[in-house]
């Protein structure tokens, strides 16, 4: 639709990719959210080496205080240091984002490869299902599955993955019917490429871009609904430092305590928001391919 | 008209079913005896056999389910297991609540959504547009349960100008209303935004500038008008949204309302509640869908015709 603009330079050959980093290295912001993920991620891997003290590792001659030297965040009921328990809930906010979007987009992506080239039955039972799911908001799809499960993180992974399959299973059925039509895979199939092949070798990686943009902005999303579902007690529990748990202990120490609430809390908003930042850019430097 | 509305109500019905059919298989789901979860965990084996018949657990599978509807449909949902009281009562004495809540969140989040989206859309580029975008973008990564404590620190706490939570008197609906209605009034605002400059530059909005109106008139009678169509659209999605949202919401302010009733359930495994209150939220998700697109048939004469 307004891809005329960007269609300026047809005498130039880039790779895609050296097109795409061409684009993406201008979009600062994206650029600088992507590095904080990066960081977040080392911090998270590094967590024994970085971290000051133990996640569990109580100071009863520290109990409740306020940001200092010593303990840069402070610390919480149990005189344990917050900043490190931070860096070592990265570890499960970030494992948890990662896993549910890699389980669901897997799930979606295969969904919509299948009902985008296959077509008939299968198609309209696995759309409809989609507008089901998409109906409703994630949170309550989420707590619909840990109901059944039980509470716990490793359920939340399950629940917060369901609410992603509907999107990538859109997305990919789209690019699909698109890719399908396409000259190239029209003589794949014409020099008798089998199905299996077609889809996933021809068809796959012209969906990849939008899959990729999309990654990216679910696993914001997922981090938040995880955080949500440990913050009302129905994913990590107390002893955990995921950062939503961290939050629901901080909630009884308002006001006496507020570093318990401040810091996991800005650790949940920066995160999210690099991810959805880094989503965006993304999605602007891919443009071309997506509309 | 009547035409598509028959159709699109007729499209709901398999939804439906399949709602009934997930709250239904529900329980049976769930690993291990669904007649020992109902019973509960302090049950004997009497009381276990006694749920076990009540509920024809020993029947075939379509005898149960013919069975579930009928009392659905009569709305005895059961009993509590943790309060003891009919699972009715217990939505019952919820509903208002969060109905309460939901309304007053939606309908400041619409009024601010929209004027921003028109003042940005309008003046493309100024502070109001700028900043409006910014809160946008950030709405949708800020931790909403996060900026409820965050208030709840600043106007109870420090300030002691509002009630931590409950449900008592105007005050009390400050915080969760502003919180619950934060996140669409961002989506709002944006939405209603791209709407405008899409609208802005229809040849229509081009004629009646044209011919000299006045810009007001251009803007709301003729831009506006049109723009409104898609943001109907997501006024209703939105509020379909917020209810999911007032699950968190309710548990930070204390608010004795439906979501909280859910959170409380599912962390007692009270499975009756559970059940009821999963086939009550898809219920609305159900009917608001089907309430936009009647409504969006109303204004948009497109859509009706195909």
């Amino acid at each position: 639709m307004s891809a005329t603009t960007a269609g300026g330079r047809a005498g130039s050959i880039h790779s895609p990719l050296a097109e795409f980093w061409r684009r993406f290295r201008r979009k600062h912001i994206a650029l600088v959210s992507g590095a904080v993920i990066l960081l977040l991620v080392t911090a998270s891997v590094a967590a024994p080496l970085i971290a000051p003290y133990g996640p569990a590792v109580p100071d009863y001659n520290n109990v409740l205080a306020g940001p200092s030297l010593a303990h840069l965040c402070g610390t919480d009921t149990f005189g344990r240091d917050i900043l490190s328990r931070i860096i070592w809930g990265g570890r499960i906010s970030l494992s948890v984002g990662f896993i549910s979007v890699a389980l669901g987009g897997l799930v979606g992506v295969v969904m919509g490869l299948v009902s985008g080239y296959f077509g008939g039955l299968i198609d309209s039972f696995s759309m409809r299902l989609c507008d089901v799911l998409l109906a409703f908001p994630g949170i309550l799809l989420a707590i619909g599955v840990v109901a059944v499960l039980g509470p716990g993180i490793d359920n939340v992974i399950y629940a917060v993955a369901v609410f992603s399959v509907p999107v990538f299973a859109r997305l990919v059925r789209g690019s699909t019917l698109a890719l399908k039509q396409t000259l190239y895979v029209q003589a794949a199939r014409s020099i008798g490429v089998s199905r299996f092949k077609l889809m996933f070798q021809h068809i796959l990686p012209g969906a990849l871009p939008a899959v990729i943009v999309y990654f990216s902005l679910r696993i914001g999303s997922s981090i938040l609904v995880a955080a949500s579902l440990s913050f009302i007690g129905l994913g990590a529990q107390p002893p955990s430092p995921e950062w939503g748990a961290m939050l629901a202990d901080g909630r009884s120490y308002l006001g006496v305590a507020d570093q318990m609430t401040l810091f996991p809390g800005l650790a949940i908003f920066i995160t999210a928001l690099a991810f959805n930042l880094l989503g965006d850019g993304l999605r602007d430097a891919l443009d071309q391919k997506l509309r | 008209m009547l035409g598509y509305f028959l159709r699109r109500l007729g499209g709901t019905i398999p939804v439906l079913l399949a709602v009934s059919l997930f709250a239904f298989g529900f329980v049976r789901l769930l690993p291990g005896d669904p007649a020992r979860l109902i019973a509960g965990p302090d049950a004997t084996l009497q009381d276990v056999q006694a749920v076990r018949e009540r509920l024809g657990l020993d029947q075939p599978l379509w005898q149960q389910y013919v069975r579930y509807m009928a009392s659905t449909v009569r709305l005895s949902l059961g009993t509590s297991a943790r309060s003891g009281q009919p699972v009715l009562t217990e939505i019952g004495e919820r509903f208002m609540p969060t109905f309460n809540l939901s309304v007053v969140a939606m309908v400041w989040s619409c009024i601010v959504g929209v004027g921003l989206g028109v003042l940005s859309g309008v003046k493309r580029g100024n502070w109001i547009d700028q900043g409006s975008m910014v809160v946008a973008v950030s709405g949708i990564s800020f931790p909403s349960f996060w900026l409820g404590l965050l208030l709840i620190d600043l106007c109870s706490v420090r300030l002691g100008w509002l009630p931590t939570g409950g449900d008592h008197d105007w005050k009390s609906y400050v915080m969760p209303a502003f919180t619950l209605g934060l996140p669409a009034a961002a989506v709002m605002a944006r939405f209603t935004r791209s709407a405008f400059v899409e609208v802005a530059q229809e040849d229509y909005v081009r004629t009646a500038r044209s011919k000299g109106l006045p810009e007001r008139v251009v803007i709301w009678r003729h831009a506006f008008r049109n723009a409104l169509i898609p943001v109907l659209t997501l006024a209703g999605l939105q509020f379909g949204f917020l209810l999911g949202g007032a699950i968190v919401i309710e548990t930070v302010f204390s608010w004795p309302g439906l979501g909280r009733l859910l959170v409380e359930s599912v962390s007692y495994r009270d499975y009756p509640v559970i059940q009821a209150e999963i086939l009550l939220f898809s219920t609305e998700f159900v009917l608001i869908n089907l309430l936009i697109d009647l409504l969006y048939a109303v204004v948009n004469p497109e859509i009706r015709l195909r």
